[in-house]
């Protein structure tokens, strides 16, 4: 670029800090970025890497006890860290616009959408006679169809998505020359996170707004972005063009991220004994040498594949239990729910339609779908948390939906689910050792001591330190308190462990090594998983076989494998299309 | 909505019936002759007593007197006092007084509360917020007849700036100092509720998006922080709107306000059972309609809050 254009957006050795009980911290340190007029530039990282305090800065948005600390933020030539109150109320709306990440809770409930666009306008001066028409072309600009009436109307009557249009259209309605996307789409739907990215790249490029994009996911940041802003704890540890920084990360930091980001990576995880297996069957088998594709991406070379099909069963055979056997059996099973209409009168709504398949013991059944599409209704019912209307569950030979007592006790024990929320899913009131002590306790497995020797035992397994059983929740990181999770689930060892979104709510990192921890354990327990996520990426790496479903029926069911290299229905490549930065690493 | 607001006033019916019943029963069980508390205690020519018997229906069992009570309900006869009044000339007497009590209260409570609390929450931590969060603590701690006496003392008394007690018409200047002592226990509410709501929604990321977009200070409090701050306050007001029009016994007694708490009391002194049962049936009636005025102001305030 020629030295005559002034960067839009320039960030110098920018420091942030919070003032906090336990005394100031220093969120951003030395951070630097640069985004030229017209420019998309996005910044990665982590939760808690700064990334999301750097861009609020820039529109002067910090929270009440954080504060710029150093270094200089500058708007189109103009030094703006210590810019009035009024000049940067001037600035916001008009010059920098902002697209919130979550369109849940960005809408003020009370107001009507078109009342908030108006405000927006009004409070730039752009608001002239006609500014109704000018909401409704505002709002058609951001996709949202139906404009004028749907102005009208209040958030809560609005889709995840059409809010999300709102907010951009409400982000770009004063045409500013930078426009700030917090994770833009983190809260939405795979397919419906495509059109609105889609979107918002088609709106910004017309309009020559320059984008600074904050995402955690390296791929969409990469496929959206000209330029990439790596950040980690605090600080920028690399820049430069997409990808280039993609093909050849510099950073240790940066290489891991791009190794375990799970849009990028292509294949099955497999334990280091399913390798060995692998390399001992391929050996067998009399063809070259060739060790398990570990590193590179792409297909797995179809001798090599049918050496591992071969040695699967050997590598999964804990427990004395048959390979291959059919652990988990689910045929027609449907659910309606009664839905509350006007004057008393209920209309059935099918959250779940004749869905049917089987999970072989030792292997990972994953459900995909979008938000509403069933998928989790389902897990509840393999759970027995919710009686099914109509079909069949059948777990090891025996129907679990009529289950009562006992038996129904019984099945509790061998089945264990792990949530999305890990935030949520452990008892802030229970300390470590409690969590997973109290399933052995209900079901009186041993005494006080042999409990408290295999509570030691399971954190080992999820690979926590034993001093961990002292602590409470709240002082564990996600990470850590989904790996207390999965050892409450596996205490009482079960055949299957039902996972609804179990990776979703991590960072990338953490969620490759939870992924490699419950893979490891399936090995070594020969655990059954039924995963249930919203993330084909994760899918991929994770699972054997793979259900789609799509409002509460299933669309396709195959091996992974076959979904990947060959999706049949229309749905399930959308759903492979909209992984972001899919087709950037080939 | 509309349905739902009928459906609401269907529900007076039982309620009232319930609770006139109950209240009916309650003054018929409680121990000690009315007749004898009428008399002071004195002996009676035992053909009077008859007579005044019979003219209560005090002669008859329960069920025929609070039939015969209904009955002259539904010609809206509401009954006489021991002195002859008619119960319904009594209660129209005290309850406008009741009635401007509890306006003058919760306007004064409102208006405080949501000003003091809207401010206090802004400046969380702030010398203002410390000072009127001590300030409610001291009012909620202290009991009300407590406050009530020392109000009446220093400012009626000492000072002479009010009259310490009200008057027979008990017009609205005298009424200041009771509606004031009245309002003060839930206006120390009414600030914490606030502040804590308005906290909790200047955090909200709607208020940071609207900030974002360019919005002044002051409107991004008035129009985003505000309304919806208010929703909690609402409901409690109209809760506390519901228990002031039911007059306050302590207050009323204090400064001698010729209310319907008052008079309350003092029928249930007597064993008055005509007069009690009225004044509690009129008060059901206007906590039930209370609470339905605050379920529409609610809908209205939230628009996600629907009826059907």
């Amino acid at each position: 670029m020629g030295s005559d254009v002034q960067p839009l957006l320039e960030i110098r050795d920018l420091a942030i800090t919070f003032q906090t009980a336990n005394g100031p911290v220093e969120a951003v340190r030395n951070a630097h970025l640069t985004v030229m007029p017209g420019e998309t530039v996005a910044i990665v990282g982590e939760s808690g890497s700064g990334k999301s305090t750097t861009a609020l800065a820039a529109i002067g948005l910090l929270p009440s006890n954080g504060g710029v600390s150093g270094g200089q933020i500058i708007f189109d030539g103009e030094d703006i860290t210590n810019a009035s109150e009024k000049r940067i109320v001037e600035l916001r709306g008009n010059s920098i616009g902002m697209v919130p990440q979550d369109p849940m809770s960005n809408l003020n409930p009370v107001w009507k959408i078109g009342f908030q666009v108006k405000e927006t306008l009004k409070a730039n001066g752009l608001a002239g006679a006609n500014s109704k028409e000018r909401v409704a072309e505002v709002l058609t600009e951001a996709g949202l169809p139906d404009a004028a009436t749907r102005a009208k109307q209040y958030p809560h009557e609005f889709s995840g998505g059409m809010r999300q249009r709102a907010l951009i259209a409400i982000g770009l309605a004063c045409r500013p020359r930078l426009l700030i996307a917090d994770e833009p789409t983190s809260a939405l739907d795979v397919t419906v996170q495509r059109q609105i990215l889609d979107h918002l790249d088609s709106m910004t490029t017309e309009l020559g707004t320059a984008v600074l994009l904050i995402t955690h996911d390296l791929g969409l940041a990469a496929e959206r972005a000209e330029k990439l802003v790596v950040m980690y704890k605090g600080q920028v540890v690399e820049s430069g063009p997409a990808l280039e920084i993609l093909r050849n990360p510099q950073h240790p930091y940066t290489q891991r991220l791009v190794n375990s980001a799970p849009s990028l990576a292509s294949r099955r995880l497999q334990s280091q004994k399913a390798k060995d297996a692998l390399a001992a069957a391929a050996a067998e088998l009399g063809s070259p040498v060739e060790p398990a594709p570990v590193v590179e991406a792409g297909h797995t070379p179809s001798t090599v594949h049918a050496a591992a099909k071969h040695a699967e069963p050997q590598a999964s055979l804990a427990k004395g239990a048959q390979a291959g056997e059919t652990i988990l059996e689910i045929k027609n099973l449907t659910k309606v729910f009664k839905l509350r209409g006007a004057l008393g009168k209920s209309t059935d709504f099918k959250a779940v339609d004749d869905v049917s398949f089987s999970v072989p013991r030792g292997t990972t059944m994953a459900i995909v779908g979008e938000s509403g599409s069933g998928k989790s209704t389902v897990a509840q019912m393999a759970l027995s948390l919710l009686a099914p209307t109509e079909g069949s569950i059948k777990f090891d030979g025996t129907d679990v939906t009529t289950l009562k007592g006992k038996p129904l006790f019984d099945f509790r024990r061998r089945v264990q689910p792990i949530f999305q929320d890990p935030y949520g899913s452990l008892d802030p009131m229970f300390n470590i050792y409690r969590t997973i002590e109290e399933p052995l306790k209900i079901h009186k497995i041993g005494d006080t001591k042999s409990r408290e020797k295999k509570v030691r035992e399971l954190l080992d397994q999820v690979s926590m330190p034993a001093s961990t059983m002292h602590r409470y929740p709240n002082e564990l990181s996600g990470g850590q308190r989904q790996r207390i999770a999965i050892a409450r689930a596996l205490a009482l060892n079960p055949d299957v462990i039902i996972c609804d979104e179990a990776v979703s709510a991590l960072d990338v990192l953490v969620q490759a090594q939870v992924l490699n921890l419950l893979n490891q354990l399936q090995e070594d327990l020969g655990l059954t998983y039924l995963f249930i996520t919203h993330d084909l990426a994760v899918v991929r790496q994770i699972a054997d076989h793979v259900t789609v479903m799509q409002k509460g029926r299933v669309v396709e069911a195959a091996s992974t494998d076959e979904v990947f290299s060959n999706p049949k229905q229309v749905y399930t490549q959308d759903l492979l299309n909209a992984i972001p930065g899919a087709t950037l690493l080939v | 909505m509309l349905m739902f607001t009928f459906r609401r006033f269907l529900q007076l019916i039982p309620v009232f019936f319930g609770a006139t019943l109950l209240v009916y029963f309650l003054v018929f069980a409680t121990p000690g002759d009315p007749i004898a508390a009428l008399s002071g205690g004195k002996p009676m020519a035992p053909a009077v007593e008859a007579a005044l018997r019979a003219q209560y229906n005090l002669d008859q069992p329960f069920w025929v007197q609070y039939g015969l009570y209904l009955k002259n309900l539904v010609t809206l006869n509401l009954g006489q006092t021991f002195s002859g009044q008619d119960v319904s000339a009594v209660i129209a007497r005290a309850y406008p007084v009741t009635a401007r009590l509890a306006i003058m209260a919760l306007t004064f409570e409102a208006v405080f509360g949501i000003l003091f609390g809207v401010i206090a929450g802004l400046r969380k931590g702030k010398f203002f917020d410390s000072t009127v969060l001590v300030a409610s603590l001291v009012v909620i701690a202290v009991p009300t007849f407590v406050l009530g006496f020392v109000l009446q003392l220093v400012v009626g008394v000492k000072l002479g700036w009010a009259r310490p007690t009200v008057s027979g018409s008990a017009p609205w200047n005298e009424l200041i100092l009771p509606a004031l002592v009245l309002g003060l226990v839930s206006l120390a509410y009414v600030i914490r509720l606030t502040r804590t709501s308005v906290g909790e929604n200047m955090n909200a990321d709607y208020v940071r998006t609207a900030t974002a977009k360019g919005l002044s200070r002051r409107r991004v409090v008035v129009v985003h922080i505000l309304r919806n701050s208010l929703i909690p306050v609402v409901t409690f007001l109209g809760a506390d709107l519901g228990s002031l029009m039911g007059g306050a016994i302590v207050t009323e007694g204090i400064f001698n306000v010729p209310g319907i708490g008052n008079l309350l009391y003092k029928a249930i002194q007597k064993g008055e059972s005509a007069t009690v049962v009225a004044v509690v049936g009129i008060l059901v009636i206007v906590f039930v309609v209370a609470n339905l005025v605050v379920d529409l102001l609610y809908a209205w305030l939230d628009p996600r809050i629907r009826y059907v």
